[in-house]
């Protein structure tokens, strides 16, 4: 029943009514009253309870605890044996016939595959530049550090590659390091293929995203991913709609040589609804007809692949990178490439020489057979070498030649491989050792020998080489 | 040791009273100075952005409905229905502001960018969202804002010649990395050339500035190590902090209190929740803050460090060759020995005309790097001509090639930027930043004077960089002017007194103290004025 207040004088609440009240309230009020009384009473008289010790110190005490504090030495020493200590010294161009620690010797170690490095042209072109703009550019992109030099190279890119738009970055590794993070943030996924190279590692790490690694070149563990994917997605809808998805793989891969399997890899786009970026730095100016890479190798359609980028320190033989894709995408990373805003742009000479690649590249077509040619050609020689087995396709341009038969410690690999670079380096030939940051790289490929083919070596090279890797082989790697 | 502060009309002036302790770190002046907003300008510029928000918020209404055009690039029709790439909200500030004032970023170049320079003519039909070249060239644009402190961004003279020589010998590309076969005899001998330049034991280069810090900080700092960062550093120092896995923490811009603060509590406590020690301590810091003008307090930062025990990370990019009687950098103006900085970092780019960046230290932290850095392991070594340009200019500067010239460069910046800085505060804009430093940043605040005075400066041939949100805090947008050795007498005054045109008719001379050109103001040792909370 309702409290019936008849208003007393104001202050003068009388004993009685008070007690009424209280035999007249319904018994719930009551009842919740009690409870929320107990209850205060126990707070009152819990014991305090702290989230952490908030202990205090004396001064006294930390001072001591500053004094006694040693820190680690700033880097560990580094042993005067270390095999990346001591590197090869080149004088002169490293061209076709590179003098390396003094002695001459035929190239088969830089990545030199059209031979542009000592092209008469390109550096005419390159000291045309030179002469007009100086050699740096002083700014960055957005405050007068974009020339009309960088403009047209990004438009003769963009219409090499057959697609709207094209960017360029001053340096070939930051180029995919900057271009995952522009697009992939904390929260969103990633696919990757094991064998990626180190640029694209760093990229992910920079990301934040969740990466997900797939056996290299398995399409069947991607797909399980994807389906994993697909059954958490249609746990929590609306997570799903904001989450990006992409997969990276890379053209021709740099640490296996071989080439991924991309026709089944747009299939899988359009299926599960994925992006993908791919790195061409090993592909761009090798594969396809015209050397677009392994788009136009696989004869896939240049917009089914989101983004492409690729460094043009490899075929083209300047320095740099770039990423060409639509302009729905491309445009983005104007604002949020980390490599292209905040760094000095690319120094305009270096352009112009491969603006001149380029030209050389879409005046003659052939050089990409010839160059397909030598690769296979090389590759069936280097078949049976006693000791060391060829990891790679036979029209890439980059080889790996491993341990047979690991000796059981990367180390005394390492050793052995060197002992037949060595070997090879006194009687002219110039091979190099593929090198990795052993502790950093997540799935680190075994040790290897690097063998690169270009188009300048004759016949005759090619005899020499092989020839003199097999000795090597069979007399050090008893 | 004692602080006290007191305001003093908007500019917080601050004495130390252990003159001693103070005035035997620092043996020049140190006069810095940020004045406070004031009080009407920044309601204004709020007003400002919140009108645009709401323009901003009408226009992407119209353009959803499709009453206005739409120019923003669409995702293909096959993928419509796949997770959209960006979301809405995080172009707002593309779509709605900085498209509107966008000619006055990416303005392209046709000529060597020295103290005056060739624009190309750039016109726009639909407001800023494509651009279309009319053919003409905009000639003798003065350049205020490329990075040329000494003025070697040239196309003739020495440097010049031999990069040239160079370009016909070597060629231009390398094709390998330096662990494998990109290792020219050019790299060790500017490798020599860059240590006996800074007065240290070994240095390496780098082919980019930016991935420099990005990559080799990841290799000096990990898991169990702390990394204490000044607030206002650079991207590259960010990213390459958090690519390292370290407890990052960051302190006030240039506040040694903050920054004691930070070190005795990480030595006290040791790792948060575990309170093991910490594995090291890397103070991370740069030389000349290219955003506030500001240079890095360098004695008190090396004393902090040897009482720590902690390591120091210079990031000089903006000060070597800018700062100091011999053009050495930030520790050369302080007169400092080179061996207290443990990382002495730097790029090519600003003073050298060339690109790159560097480390330079001790032997054993070179050797360290040469074996693990990521850039010496996986990214292609630098281009020849570029290499030939850093040792030409190092020489020039270091007046091993015979002439006075670099010394003379190194003199005149120091002469230009204390007379700009010094007649753009008489006329009344605030300037903030270091008496010596050639970066001047000038306030404008308003977002919408932002682009009017990019547009008027270039109007009357005139090349300025502005700067806004995000790369300052939103109301403090601003104008950064970067002096050169190239620039003549004639060109900064033609430049003044066009600033003061274009300040007059947008009212930008908001500084509440004018100093008199007559007055000459006492300089003691133990004063400097900052801004501190």
């Amino acid at each position: 029943g309702r409290l019936l207040v008849r208003c007393p004088a104001p202050g003068q609440w009388v004993l009685v009514e008070m007690v009424q009240a209280f035999y007249e309230a319904p018994a719930y009020h009551l009842i919740l009253e009690g409870i929320l009384i107990l209850w205060i009473i126990r707070l009152l008289f819990s014991k305090t309870y702290k989230l952490h010790e908030t202990y205090k110190l004396t001064e006294k005490e930390k001072e001591d605890l500053i004094e006694e504090w040693q820190p680690e030495p700033l880097v560990p020493p580094v042993s005067k044996d270390h095999p990346s200590l001591n590197y090869d010294v080149v004088t002169g161009p490293p061209s076709h016939k590179i003098i390396i620690n003094g002695k001459e010797c035929i190239n088969f170690a830089s990545f030199n595959f059209l031979g542009l490095l000592d092209n008469e042209r390109v550096k005419e072109k390159a000291l045309v530049s030179l002469k007009k703009y100086g050699v740096g550019t002083c700014g960055p992109r957005g405050f007068y550090g974009t020339f009309d030099v960088h403009l047209e190279l990004e438009s003769r890119l963009a219409k090499f590659m057959k697609t709207e738009e094209a960017i360029i970055y001053s340096y070939g590794f930051a180029t995919i390091a900057s271009a995952i993070p522009a697009y992939s943030k904390r929260g969103d996924i990633i696919f990757v293929d094991e064998a990626a190279c180190f640029s694209i590692q760093k990229g992910l790490q920079a990301s934040r995203s969740f990466i997900k690694y797939f056996k290299h070149n398995d399409m069947e563990d991607l797909e399980r991913l994807l389906k994993e994917q697909e059954l958490e997605d249609q746990k929590n809808p609306r997570k799903a709609r904001v989450t990006r998805k992409f997969i990276v793989v890379e053209g021709l891969y740099i640490n296996t040589a071989d080439i991924c399997p991309l026709p089944e890899l747009v299939k899988l786009k359009y299926k599960y609804k994925v992006r993908i970026f791919l790195e061409e730095s090993m592909s761009f100016g090798v594969l396809g007809e015209h050397g677009r890479g392994v788009t136009e190798h696989f004869g896939v359609n240049m917009d089914d692949i989101d983004l492409i980028s690729a460094n043009m320190e490899n075929a083209v033989a300047s320095i740099g990178g770039f990423c060409c894709g639509r302009s729905f995408v491309i445009d983005h990373q104007r604002l949020s490439g980390q490599g292209y805003c905040f760094s000095a742009s690319l120094p305009p000479m270096l352009a112009a020489a491969a603006i001149e690649a380029l030209n050389i590249m879409e005046e003659d077509p052939d050089i990409f057979t010839v160059l397909r040619e030598k690769c296979k050609h090389v590759y069936k020689a280097l078949q049976g070498t006693p000791g060391l087995k060829l990891v790679g396709v036979p029209f890439a341009p980059a080889l790996h030649l491993q341990m047979e038969r690991s000796s059981g410690s990367r180390d005394s690999d390492l050793h052995l491989l060197r002992s037949v670079v060595d070997y090879c380096l006194e009687r002219q030939v110039a091979l190099t050792l593929a090198r990795y940051l052993e502790k950093e790289e997540r799935f680190l490929p075994p040790p290897s020998i690097r063998v690169v083919v270009t188009i300048e070596q004759t016949e005759e090279n090619i005899q020499k080489a092989v020839s003199c890797i097999k000795a090597a082989a069979s007399t050090l790697l008893k | 040791m004692n602080i006290c502060g007191y305001k003093l009309s908007g500019v917080h002036v601050a004495q130390v009273h252990a003159a001693s302790h103070h005035g035997s770190l620092y043996n020049r002046s140190f006069i810095e100075s940020f004045e406070e907003t004031p009080m009407l300008v920044a309601v204004l510029t709020y007003m400002g952005y919140g009108i645009l928000t709401i323009f901003g918020y009408l226009r992407d209404f119209l353009r959803h409905w499709k009453i206005e055009r739409c120019h923003i690039a669409r995702e293909k029709e096959e993928q419509k229905d796949f997770v959209p790439l960006y979301q809405d909200f995080e172009n707002f500030y593309t779509r709605n502001l900085y498209m509107r004032i966008r000619d006055n970023w990416n303005r392209p170049i046709c000529s060597v960018p020295g103290a005056k320079v060739d624009l190309m003519e750039r016109s726009s039909r639909d407001y800023n969202w494509t651009f279309e070249y009319t053919g003409r060239v905009v000639h003798d644009v003065i350049n205020l804002g490329s990075y040329n402190y000494l003025g070697f961004a040239e196309n003739t003279g020495p440097c010049a010649d031999s990069a040239a020589e160079v370009t016909i010998k070597y060629g231009v590309g390398v094709a390998s990395t330096r662990q494998e076969i990109g290792n020219l005899d050019r790299h060790e001998e500017m490798e020599k050339l860059v240590a006996k330049f800074l007065g240290v034991e070994s240095a390496m280069a780098f082919g980019m500035g930016f991935a420099t810090n990005s990559m080799n900080i990841p290799a000096l700092a990990g898991k169990g190590c702390l990394i204490l960062s000044d607030e206002l550093n650079h991207a590259s120092l960010v990213l390459g902090a958090r690519l390292s896995g370290s407890t990052i923490r960051v302190f006030k811009h240039n506040n040694m209190q903050s920054l004691e603060k930070l070190l005795r509590e990480a030595i006290v406590h040791g790792q948060p929740r575990t309170h093991r020690p910490w594995k090291k301590i890397l103070i991370v810091v740069e030389g000349i803050y290219s955003m506030e003008g500001s240079v890095v307090r360098l004695p008190e930062v090396i004393a902090l460090k040897k009482r720590y025990r902690a390591y120091l990370y210079l990031d000089e990019a903006h000060s070597i060759g800018a700062l100091g009687s011999r053009g050495r950098g930030v520790v050369d103006y302080f007169g400092l020995d080179p061996c207290d900085v443990d990382v002495m970092m730097g790029t090519f780019t600003k003073s050298f005309g060339a690109a790159g960046g560097y480390i330079a230290g001790k032997r054993e932290l070179i050797e360290y790097l040469r074996s693990h850095s990521h850039s010496a392991v996986y990214a292609t070594s630098m281009s020849p001509p570029v290499v030939e340009q850093i040792i030409t200019s190092m020489k020039c500067i270091m007046g091993e090639d015979g002439t006075t010239i670099g010394l003379k460069r190194v003199r005149q910046l120091a002469e230009n930027t204390v007379y700009f800085r010094k007649r753009l505060r008489e006329m009344g804009f605030i300037i903030y930043g270091n008496m010596d430093s050639p970066v001047v940043p000038m306030m404008l605040y308003m977002p919408a004077k932002i682009g009017a005075f990019g547009r008027e400066m270039l109007k009357r041939n005139i090349g300025v960089v502005v700067v806004g949100f995000p790369a300052t805090p939103i109301i403090e947008s601003r104008a950064r002017f970067c002096i050169s050795a190239a620039h003549t007498k004639d060109m900064l005054d033609r430049a003044l007194s066009v600033i003061s045109e274009v300040g007059d008719l947008l009212q930008l001379k908001y500084s509440r103290h004018r100093i008199q050109p007559s007055l000459a103001r006492p300089f003691d040792n133990n004063v400097y004025e900052d801004i501190d909370d």
